[in-house]
């Protein structure tokens, strides 16, 4: 009885210990078997591209977290509307994307979302709720459009849309962790200086977006 | 040590071959090699497109209360289970692809909406989501040739037991973040469904 081991899994992976049979099995799903399920004709994308495409502009990052930080700067129920907002509204512009539908502007529109959505965490402006959600949503469109338009051709591209979505939540959701900040008195201003921030890198982007059209 | 060692050695090479033979999964249908019954227990979960509206039906009608989850969890497994025998039946070449999007749309529309909707009306969408992806699976499965009957009471196990999971968490919900976290969920939902829309679009186009 002294020599009994009752523990048969540690027995079957050698002396191995959690850490390994949890690297384990983290590969086991690292497995490409979800990722060519359902795989349709035409499907030449897949979770990982849809994930790297909204994290892969820094126009697009700066707006979608500046979205996170006011959102959490405003504060109770804007916290959690214009994130919401932000995501259906952009899915909506990508969709017209998709569908070959043109809207003039378009990077202009962007690098100008920068600007005024890092202005307005800036100067802790405080418009209605409505308002807010208007202006995250006017410019959630032109994020949208641009990231459709830009999407490799493809049959179906729920993965990638899946993907998609979930990277601009998180960019939102960065957003807002940062904005929290925003309850000390230090980290006030210290929010207000990445609205600044935000605000110039729009500025940069909107100058090259300028020079870009009238080249 | 050695053992050690030689213990760690065994487990990557079993990772290695693992990955190497890693199946990918065939059209619409994985294959487990337990034979059809898990074959349909796992397709809900390697299938997004049917798992979204699942999901987003089953937080909806959990945020509602337990009564709307507990209806849900009875009526969609088996508007599918019908749906699938039906598809396999009668439709063997049906392809709706836009309106099973725009019901993950609304879906997700509504779960972030999070408004007071009555219990016919979940019920209603339950068995409208049921035989829609129903009738779809079943139609596909007619069409690989595969014997569709366990394939479906495998799915609708899986059904019950999604449901069974996500309503009872959304019903168990008592504090504002987390059920303002189901709610982005929803929109999400819409989004992914908004997209998926206009893939289908130029697609078609």
């Amino acid at each position: 009885m002294k020599h009994f081991k009752p523990d048969t899994m540690r027995n079957l992976c050698g002396s191995g210990n959690a850490t390994r049979r949890a690297l384990l099995l983290l590969l086991f799903f690292l497995c490409p078997l979800t990722a060519f399920a359902h795989k349709r004709g035409g499907e030449a994308i897949g979770f990982m591209s849809g994930f790297e495409h909204p994290i892969s502009g820094l126009d697009h990052i700066l707006a979608m977290v500046a979205v996170g930080m006011w959102g959490a700067q405003l504060g109770t129920p804007a916290i959690w509307v214009l994130p919401v907002v932000f995501p259906m509204v952009m899915a909506l512009g990508g969709m017209m994307g998709l569908m070959g539908i043109r809207l003039p502007g378009i990077e202009l529109c962007i690098a100008l979302s920068a600007v005024a959505l890092g202005f307005a965490v800036f100067r802790e402006a405080r418009p209605k709720l409505w308002i807010a959600a208007i202006i995250v949503g006017f410019f959630a469109i032109a994020h949208g459009h641009a990231h459709g338009t830009e999407l490799p051709a493809g049959a179906s591209g729920v993965l990638y849309s899946i993907g998609f979505v979930i990277a601009t939540g998180l960019l939102h959701a960065t957003g807002i962790a940062i904005g929290l900040v925003h309850r000390w008195p230090a980290g006030r201003v210290a929010l207000r200086i990445a609205g600044a921030v935000v605000a110039m890198g729009g500025v940069f982007f909107l100058w090259k977006a300028v020079s870009g059209e009238a080249a | 040590m050695r053992m050690r060692r030689l213990g760690l050695n065994l487990s990557w090479r079993a990772v290695a071959v693992t990955m190497a033979v890693a199946p990918s999964a065939q059209a619409h249908l994985m294959n487990t090699g337990f034979g059809p019954f898990y074959d349909g227990l796992t397709h809900l979960f390697v299938s997004p497109e049917d798992l979204l509206p699942v999901i987003a039906l089953a937080l909806l009608a959990g945020l509602r209360g337990p009564r709307f989850g507990r209806s849900v969890l009875f009526v969609l497994p088996v508007a599918w289970l019908v749906g699938s025998t039906t598809g396999a039946w009668i439709a063997p070449q049906l392809s709706l692809p836009r309106l099973e999007i725009i019901l993950t749309i609304g879906l997700g529309a509504l779960l972030a909406a999070d408004c007071p909707l009555p219990l016919a009306f979940v019920a209603a969408l339950a068995i409208l989501l049921g035989l829609l992806r129903g009738i779809l699976n079943g139609s596909e499965l007619a069409k690989t040739g595969s014997s569709g009957q366990m394939v479906a009471v495998g799915v609708a196990v899986g059904l019950f037991v999604s449901v069974s999971l996500l309503a009872g968490q959304a019903a168990s919900v008592r504090v504002r973040w987390a059920r303002v976290a189901l709610r982005v969920a929803g929109s999400w939902i819409a989004a992914i469904g908004l997209l998926m829309l206009g893939w289908a679009t130029r697609g078609a186009a």
